[in-house]
């Protein structure tokens, strides 16, 4: 069953690895937003999948990094990929500032105040706060990411950062929620009187919990804006949030394996179906109401966390 | 002997009822002490107000000479005071050895870089957390059910799973509410062997029972309170023979 589990995993790996050698460039432009939205999802999944908390607002993050990536490099020329860890930065204090006030709200509570959130993000950038922003234009002339001297231009070389971005971002998060951290936001997603009663500090959770997300969808907007050289308010509206908060609930909350499916499913479907283009949100919209319905864990629920019992009891034994 | 936690002029109001009304008791460090009342009476508000759930209106909770009234719910916990809930509340989507694990949560350190780099320091950790939770699992009586959902345990295991992570805070102190609820009487007798096998190890019982078997079999000091007031406390034996408790219990003869 486990085998079965990794030849899976290997051979999704391998394929999505080799596939710019087969696919043309319009099809790896569509798996590069497929994984940007991967990594956004993922970061989301922290919030929403882990901690429970009803988070429709991440792209005021996602907004947040690119913005910073495209004002600094326009106006200071500084390279884009040094540009990623402040985005991910003024992204997570951002978060700090903004969730901090927030974070005792229950549910659907919540959700509005997020919702609202990402709006006044929007219209802020509309609006051209400080002059900085460029108003419903946006920012054009942001430079191309250089790697190791290799400047990255075209969609295939997009495909390896982005991809690359991803895997070390799934890496991480893997082992975060198999940690003393990710146990906790499970903790107080399943009953948070009771966490607090064990000895958890769940306003504190739940604040980190937002900040490393917001990071991460900070660094994302970095990527983002690099790839498309252009950025303005309509690419972070408040239907990109309902989108990553459908990828999590889709593929399943808490799951990473869940997310990734939900982010092929939700980006490359309508792509594969787009003759279909009018009653596509007819259908997906149909889909959903069956999951919630036949599965509300998701298409792949988190498998539950194994720990080496059998091992320490073994050593417990001996002695 | 000397005084662990002590409860002074404790008063708890909500609008116009007085749940607690200038409560105050002490206990004695290493004793199982068991507070009793008729249903209503005010014994869980007691007990929220000692583990900051709720905050007194008037009044202050001593611990180890530390007045902790105002302090949140998870920093009293980290002093040593850990508790079970009268409704269960475990995270039934969790297995038991995880149910565990948040007990141990407080007396580890590992922050969420930690987690995702796991240095030397954090694997140790983890790995110690894990001893300490297969332990306590098995102080209960639960090690063959580590790896089973919470909500997949009987009732009776399910209050087992409570109080072993609330072992797991290594408390000094620890608060059982009703934890005989809906044991049968086999379970009752093992739990109170548990509760003794708990005191031996240092650690300082409160409960709340309904079930006066086991109040009055585990307990060596009785504190009885009634709409929210205190109105006897002592031996268990003085209790039994207390007119005022049997008033309360089983109302006067005009009624």
């Amino acid at each position: 069953m486990k085998n079965k589990h990794i030849v899976i995993y290997v051979a999704f790996g391998v394929l999505l690895l080799f596939s710019p050698a087969f696919l043309n460039a319009y099809w790896v432009d569509v798996l590069n937003n497929v994984g940007l939205y991967t990594i956004l999802a993922l970061s989301l999944n922290i919030i929403l999948g882990h901690a429970g908390l009803f988070h429709m607002g991440h792209a005021a993050f996602y907004a947040l990094g690119a913005y910073t990536t495209a004002i600094i490099n326009t106006t200071y020329h500084i390279p884009i990929l040094w540009l990623l860890p402040v985005s991910g930065l003024v992204a997570g204090l951002a978060a700090l500032v903004v969730a901090r006030p927030i974070i005792h709200l229950r549910g659907d509570y919540l959700l509005i105040v997020t919702i609202g959130l990402v709006e006044i993000i929007r219209i802020a950038l509309v609006n051209n706060v400080f002059g900085i922003t460029g108003g419903s234009n946006g920012i054009f002339g942001i430079s191309r990411p250089v790697l190791f001297g290799w400047k990255i231009n075209k969609p295939w070389e997009f495909f390896y950062l982005i991809w690359g971005f991803a895997a070390v971002t799934i890496f991480l998060f893997d082992r975060l929620e198999k940690s003393r951290f990710g146990r906790a936001l499970n903790y107080l997603r399943e009953d948070d009187v009771a966490a607090e009663g064990s000895g958890i500090n769940t306003a504190h959770y739940k604040l980190i919990a937002f900040v490393i997300g917001a990071f991460w969808a900070g660094m994302v907007g970095n990527i983002f804006a690099a790839k498309m050289t252009i950025i303005a308010p309509e690419s972070f509206n408040f239907w990109e949030s309902v989108v990553l908060f459908m990828i999590v609930l889709l593929g399943g909350r808490g799951s990473i394996r869940g997310v990734i499916l939900g982010s092929f499913l939700v980006l490359g479907l309508p792509e594969i179906f787009r003759q279909f283009a009018t009653a596509r949100m007819l259908v997906f919209g149909a889909f959903m109401v069956v999951m919630m319905i036949f599965r509300t864990e998701g298409i792949l629920p988190p498998l539950p966390r194994k720990y080496p019992i059998a091992k320490v009891l073994g050593r417990e034994g001996s002695v | 002997m000397s005084t662990l936690l002590s409860l002074k002029n404790l008063t708890k109001r909500f609008g116009g009822l007085v749940a607690v009304d200038h409560v105050s008791f002490d206990v004695e460090t290493g004793s199982i002490v068991g507070l009793i009342g008729p249903n209503g009476a005010g014994k869980t508000t007691v007990f929220n107000l000692i583990t900051g759930n709720y905050r007194p209106d008037e009044g202050e909770v001593v611990f180890e000479d530390r007045p902790i009234k105002n302090l949140p719910t998870h920093k009293i916990v980290s002093l040593g005071i850990s508790r079970t809930f009268q409704t269960i509340r475990l995270f039934q989507k969790l297995s038991a050895i995880e149910n565990v694990l948040a007990g141990c949560h407080c007396r580890m350190k590992a922050g969420s870089l930690a987690g995702m780099f796991r240095p030397p320091a954090q694997r140790r950790e983890e790995r110690q957390a894990l001893e300490t939770a297969l332990q306590e699992l098995q102080f209960v009586g639960l090690q063959d059910y580590a790896e089973q959902l919470a909500e997949n345990l009987s009732y009776g295991n399910q209050r087992l799973l409570e109080i072993a992570r609330a072992l797991a805070t290594q408390p000094r102190f620890i608060i059982l509410d009703e934890p005989a609820g809906g044991m049968n009487n086999q379970e009752t007798a093992a739990l109170i062997e548990t509760i003794r096998k708990i005191r031996d190890r240092g650690i300082t019982v409160l409960l709340i029972e309904h079930d006066m078997s086991l109040v009055m079999e585990a307990c060596e000091h009785l504190v009885v309170i009634e709409n929210g007031a205190k109105i006897a406390e002592g031996t268990p034996q003085a209790i039994q023979n207390d007119p005022k408790v049997i008033e309360a219990y089983l109302g006067t003869d005009e009624e």
